[in-house]
């Protein structure tokens, strides 16, 4: 199937909820909005014609104002593919976690907290994963500062001074 | 000499006390500076007594934020950084995110481009399961096979030092061709090392393979289902040890794989179990000798094309490129390697995502290891075959 | 050895003690297996039959505690850096640290935009030689282990004058 069958299949299941297709360059993307994310999810998986039983993959994307979380999906058995995209603002990133239906995306969604900063509301084990534990700020954010030292340990590059020979 | 004595001691039931006697749960850190993890991984080991109640990885430990520098290179100045992700199978990282790029820029490459690279990234990918299978040997407690196999690996690590000017870290596919064409007589010593490896693998299966402690210890051994596999997003030889025939240069071909003749091998329970231990142990030696296959194939192909120039179709600049997004996915030599690329136009990426396979294979331990035994978990890390270059990227 | 250190001035005694010493720790050295990252490929290669480090003597100990020296491979992460310098701290007296590869040495491709990667083991431990490469080739890993054999060499029990 082809994404706009699938997103026509999903609209006319899921009337109303607010999902859009985006026509992009080379693939075309499901905008859901997060109220919808999960019955999104289910129904993907579990339609008989749908069958995406595969999360490729769930990353975070840091845009200005918002964020997005991008979900990569693949069915095995019809191997089509489908990119869902689920946009939130800085001020509320949060967003439901599809954990309980793809166990696949336990450690991307907290890899996407980790780097990104979207709360996956429902994650059942919620930390960082990539940074230590006590790291602060989020890395992937375009306007994250690079801290100049970790318990004593500089991470800046220290460069020689101007004028060496 | 005399004879040695039947011992004839009998043995009685164990006293009830030993029997009630429960073990103390004990917290124990395995790593990250541990000769089995296969890198710097921690795995916090709750045991009861010599049996694993949880098991669950902490990685982190080598994240090199190949994200952000992604963000601060322009296009072409990442191969390099994508080599280093899963760094014994560099070629394939750099064809994943490579073609990534040509899909979404809308660039070509000749035939012959494609025939190199597809004959890079078989070879690299029987070296990477040599050193899989040579320390997967090691952590089980063979010496041997780990030497014999990393003499065999030297081999095709000439092949690639005369090739690229590099033994591991090649930087040799770039976007849209080549860094450099075939060395002459490069492809006569490819020949000479098909000739050389032919026995080798047989003779692994005679050393290694079919040896009885390795099969005890291999078999039956963590179990890893075909359903909980595709949920939890595990893909390439730890999927197909686990019974699912799915290979993405069959699934999804690119750069000609859908022209070779290879089987995909796929565990069938040799050892006791479909999906255990063994099965992805032996599914990595019987994908060695499939690559050998394409590896001839690929040079019949080559010694028969004219030459051609491998860097015509490499852009003269990188810094006007289209705008959009893909998410491109090969298989890696640890299973599907995917690249979600985001251009918003400009000659560095806006985003630049690596789905690592390691990732995924890693995060099905917490799961499986419940029941085993501490040594089982080292045999267990051991046939998930990761890499923590990718794993923390 | 702790008893004899500092406590004579240089003399003909101590110079043969010291040769002796220097000798047999030379050509004696363990290092502790501390792969990181693609350098410890290049460290197992060195290790392995066709460069062989056994037969200079130097013999892969997974614990600190029964190591003479340590080898840095590869890069060296800021969540890392401080199980790094408890193992240093492990390892007994006399100890020496290779600093392998670029990242080792000083950040290496990761210098600039690496926010988690400490640009340099010498930022956290003491470091005696630093092999460039990226990977070093196992030969220029060899060559670091003669060229600490050569430091252990100019090394002296004796009492420092100054």
């Amino acid at each position: 199937m082809t994404v706009s069958e699938i997103f026509a299949k999903l609209s006319a299941a899921l009337p109303g909820r607010g999902l859009t297709l985006e026509e992009g360059a080379v693939e075309a993307v499901i905008r859901v909005p997060r109220e919808a994310l999960i019955e999104t999810a289910r129904r993907l998986r579990d339609e008989s014609e749908l069958n995406f039983d595969a999360l490729m993959c769930l990353s975070g994307v840091d845009r200005a104002a918002e964020l997005e979380a991008v979900y990569h999906l693949c069915s095995m058995k019809y191997r089509h593919r489908v990119t869902l995209r689920c946009v939130v603002s800085k001020d509320d990133p949060v967003i439901p976690s599809v954990c309980s239906i793809w166990p696949a995306a336990d450690w991307h969604e907290r890899e996407a907290w980790d780097l990104i900063g979207i709360r996956f509301a429902g994650h059942p084990d919620f930390r960082r994963i990539l940074c230590p534990d006590d790291w602060e700020g989020h890395p992937l954010r375009k306007d994250y500062a690079v801290p100049t030292s970790y318990h004593g340990i500089p991470l800046t590059a220290q460069l020689p001074p101007e004028n060496t020979p | 000499m005399t004879e040695p004595r039947e011992l004839n001691i009998p043995l009685g039931p164990l006293p009830s006390d030993v029997e009630d006697v429960h073990g103390e749960r004990m917290i124990l850190q395995m790593g990250p500076q541990h000769p089995a993890t296969h890198g710097v991984l921690r795995i916090e080991l709750e045991t009861d007594g010599e049996m694993a109640v949880r098991a669950v990885p902490h990685i982190g430990y080598l994240h090199r934020c190949f994200e952000k520098v992604a963000e601060n290179m322009q296009w072409p100045q990442i191969v390099p950084y994508t080599d280093r992700l899963d760094y014994l199978g560099s070629m394939n990282n750099a064809l994943g995110y490579v073609l990534a790029c040509e899909k979404l820029f809308g660039i070509e490459v000749s035939e012959r481009v494609r025939a190199i690279r597809v004959l890079a990234a078989e070879l690299n990918r029987v070296a990477s399961h040599l050193v899989a299978v040579g320390t997967y040997g090691l952590d089980i407690g063979a010496w041997t096979p780990f030497l014999f196999l990393f003499q065999q690996r030297e081999h095709i690590l000439d092949l690639f030092d005369e090739l690229s000017g590099s033994r591991l870290l090649y930087n040799y596919i770039w976007i849209g061709g080549l860094s450099h064409d075939l060395p002459d007589g490069w492809l006569k010593k490819v020949r000479d090392f098909l000739v050389y490896m032919q026995p080798k693998i047989p003779e692994l299966n005679t050393l290694l393979t079919y040896n009885k402690i390795f099969l005890e210890r291999t078999g039956k051994v963590a179990v890893l289902p075909a359903e909980t596999a595709i949920q939890w997003g595990v893909t390439g030889p730890n999927l197909r040890g686990s019974g699912v025939k799915w290979d993405l240069r069959k699934i999804e071909p690119y750069s000609g794989y859908e022209t070779y003749d290879f089987e995909i091998p796929t565990g069938t329970g040799e050892a006791g179990r479909v999906g255990d231990c063994f099965d992805r142990y032996v599914v990595r030696v019987r994908e060695m000798e499939q690559s050998l296959r394409i590896v001839e194939q690929a040079v019949q192909r080559l010694e028969r094309m004219p030459a051609d120039d491998v860097r015509a179709a490499i852009p003269k600049t990188f810094s006007k490129v289209p705008v959009g997004e893909i998410y491109f996915r090969t298989e890696a030599t640890k299973g599907e390697l995917g690249f979600y690329a985001v251009s918003d136009g400009k000659s560095k990426p806006y985003r630049l995502k690596c789905r690592a396979p390691s990732f995924c294979s890693l995060s099905v331990l917490s799961k499986m290891s419940p029941g085993l035994l501490i040594a089982d978990v080292v045999a267990l890390v051991g046939s998930l075959d990761i890499v923590l270059g990718e794993v923390d990227r | 050895m702790g008893v004899l250190e500092g406590r004579y001035g240089p003399n003909v005694v101590i110079t043969s003690i010291d040769k002796v010493f220097n000798w047999s720790r030379s050509r004696s050295m363990w290092p502790l297996s501390f792969g990181l990252a693609c350098c410890a490929i290049e460290m197992m290669a060195t290790a392995a039959s066709r460069f062989d480090l056994d037969r200079f003597g130097i013999f892969m100990r997974p614990t600190p505690r029964q190591s003479d020296c340590m080898i840095v491979a590869g890069t060296v992460t800021a969540k890392m850096a401080e199980r790094l310098k408890r193992l240093y701290e492990q390892m007994a007296e006399p100890r020496y640290v290779i600093a392998m590869g670029s990242c080792a040495n000083s950040g290496g491709p990761y210098w600039e935009y690496g926010y988690h990667v400490v640009k340099g083991v010498d930022l956290v431990i003491p470091v005696d030689v630093y092999v460039p490469g990226c990977p070093p080739r196992p030969e220029a890993l060899i060559d670091a282990f003669l060229k600490l054999r050569e430091k252990i060499e100019r090394e002296s029990i004796a009492r420092k004058t100054t």
